[in-house]
């Protein structure tokens, strides 16, 4: 095995052992399946109820708002889970084992892309039942789903970077908590965000979560030519500047991750 | 015979504290060293230091022919490591560790999965084998842990106080695994804190303090090395204790040892029987009623704290031993 397909392979065996831990772990599960089903219900139904957003209803709009923020909250399970592990003597083990040691972090983060998959699975789901529809050809759609599961991916790189700095599960959480709740609320996720005060209106156009979701709503068709769009660039470009952010972040955060883990499993 | 350990100067230091302090030492192939000392002595680092999971800050060392830091790949694929915590993934079954670590070694798929049976079964873990390691008892974590160390069959194993929090009966059944290993030709480097642990598994016993190495020999060289016998007396009353010692004092050649909650003085003596015969007619000339006497070989127990009672602290040790 040469120093190619070592990190693939090895990758390969850290991921199916995540895979089974989730499937054995009722919590991570249920944060799987049934927290998506929650945040769209009481998005939907709450929030619905009092929203009006112009030139369409309510649903259609929330619906890529909701997404982005499951793939937020799914791709902070990377972080969790490594701070679990690391209280452990888990990465002894593999440190001493003749494996690459970036397959312990690309194993991590590809588990969780696959359990953000699943997530989106039955968000998707759901909203059909409420009332969201795909007004797009089936391979824009198809893009939409892939572009939010790239971002999974990255912002995966992310929660590991800062949890294995952080290393318990308390202070990652609190930090997690505390950083993407503004994140997700000071956006176009749930609310028409030009009707924002100034400031906020302003952080909102760009923050990447409202790039993110207004690609999320180009793609599917989710938009409507009554409403308001910002002039900002990221709200006018939203796909390619989706696909910016999500580089950036590969770009930063795997080097850093791959460092920060090294020192942080080598005292 | 090569050796497949050694370590030449070896030093660690984290911050003000130094956990390794130039230790030296070599393990011939086939042979087993146990590392004996307190907590903080030093042990775990130098397990650490040569399954290459913490980089040294001076010296070198080399295991199985390849150095810790220059060839650290080549050599994990050569070696198997237990730690002290036991190293396994709770939500995977016994099956799936072993599998798991078979598949890092890079044994392949199906070798991987035939060589996680059979040592589930070589360990008694058979039944286990389906079931998620949470539900495995302390002695069963420690077998499966044990077992993913001997999965690629490596020539030198690392057993990282194999024991520490056993109860008895587990503790017993762990050494006589350990000890069919190593006599199948495997060479090993065992941390205990337990001298009958090292007594009963090690070739070689090095007893390490502060990171530094303080003895080393056989177990019969180190029991050599603290000299003489001990008679072991158990007295009848509380307060013929200390008439007991000044009569014993002068049979004494080390420090005595007094343990006033069972009654009983432990004294090294320079020859066996005839010390006997002597302490037994002195106690009974002063007075002191003997419930139990007994004559026996130095423990390492007795061997260690001379060597370190003396070292780690200024105190004398006459007095500092009499106090417990």
């Amino acid at each position: 095995m040469n120093a190619l397909t070592m990190p693939i392979a090895d990758g390969w065996t850290i991921a199916r052992r995540n895979t089974l831990k989730i499937r054995r772990s009722p919590d991570l599960l249920g944060s799987v399946i049934t927290l998506p089903i929650v945040l769209v219900l009481l998005f939907a139904y709450v929030f619905g109820s009092v929203i009006d957003v112009p030139g369409m209803s309510y649903r259609e709009f929330l619906l890529p708002g909701i997404f982005v923020q499951a793939v937020i909250i799914g791709a902070q399970i990377t972080g969790y889970t490594l701070t679990l592990d690391l209280q452990k003597g888990i990465f002894d083990r593999f440190r001493s084992l003749p494996m690459a040691p970036s397959a312990v972090l690309i194993g991590q983060t590809v588990s969780d892309l696959l359990m953000n998959l699943a997530s989106l699975v039955v968000m998707a789901v759901m909203g059909l039942i409420v009332g969201w529809r795909v007004h797009t050809s089936p391979h824009e759609a198809v893009l939409g789903f892939g572009l939010l599961l790239l971002f999974a991916y990255a912002f995966s790189w992310v929660t590991a970077t800062v949890a294995l700095a952080l290393r318990t599960p308390e202070s990652f959480n609190n930090i997690a908590t505390m950083v993407s709740f503004p994140l997700m609320f000071v956006s176009n996720a749930f609310l028409d965000s030009s009707a924002l005060p100034t400031p906020l209106r302003v952080v909102a156009e760009w923050n990447p979560v409202s790039t993110f979701t207004q690609a999320a709503r180009d793609l599917f068709g989710n938009t409507s030519t009554a409403m308001k769009t910002s002039d900002a660039w990221p709200i006018q470009h939203a796909i390619p500047a989706s696909l910016l952010w999500i580089t950036a972040m590969l770009i930063v955060f795997v080097p850093l991750a791959t460092r920060i883990y090294k020192q942080a499993v080598s005292s | 015979m090569s050796d497949a350990i050694t370590a030449e100067g070896l030093v660690k230091r984290y911050g003000e504290v130094t956990a390794l302090d130039g230790l030296s030492f070599s393990v011939p192939q086939g042979t087993v060293l146990a590392l004996l000392g307190p907590n903080g002595a030093g042990k775990t680092t130098t397990v650490r230091v040569l399954t290459t999971l913490l980089r040294p800050d001076g010296g070198r060392a080399t295991v199985a022919g390849c150095d810790v830091v220059g060839d650290a790949r080549r050599l994990r694929s050569r070696i198997g490591l237990s730690g002290q915590y036991a190293a396994v993934d709770e939500h995977l079954t016994g099956a799936e560790n072993l599998e798991m670590v078979g598949r890092l070694y890079h044994l392949g798929a199906r070798r991987s999965k035939a060589r996680a049976r059979e040592l589930l079964e070589r360990f008694d873990l058979a039944d286990a084998a389906d079931r998620p390691v949470k539900g495995y008892s302390g002695g069963m974590r420690r077998r499966i842990d044990l077992a993913g160390a001997l999965v690629a069959d490596p020539p030198v194993l690392f057993l990282d106080e194999p024991t520490t929090g056993l109860d008895p009966r587990a503790r017993a059944a762990l050494w006589d695994t350990i000890s069919e290993l190593v006599a199948a030709g495997s060479t090993l480097l065992l941390t205990t804190q337990y001298m009958e642990e090292a007594d009963r598994l090690a070739d070689q016993i090095m007893v390490v303090d502060h990171g530094r190495a303080i003895a080393r020999g056989t177990v019969d060289e180190l029991k050599d090395q603290i000299g003489g016998n001990r008679i072991e007396l158990t007295v009848t009353d509380a307060a013929e204790l200390e008439t007991a010692r000044q009569a014993l004092t002068r049979f004494a050649v080390g420090a005595m040892r007094t343990v006033p909650e069972s009654l009983q003085i432990t004294v090294p003596v320079a020859d066996g029987p005839e010390a006997l015969r002597q302490t037994l007619g002195r106690l009974a000339d002063a007075g002191v009623r003997v419930r139990d006497a007994g004559l026996r070989r130095p423990t390492l127990d007795d061997v260690y704290l001379t060597l370190t009672g003396r070292q780690a602290s200024g105190t004398d040790p006459q007095s500092r031993e009499a106090t417990r």
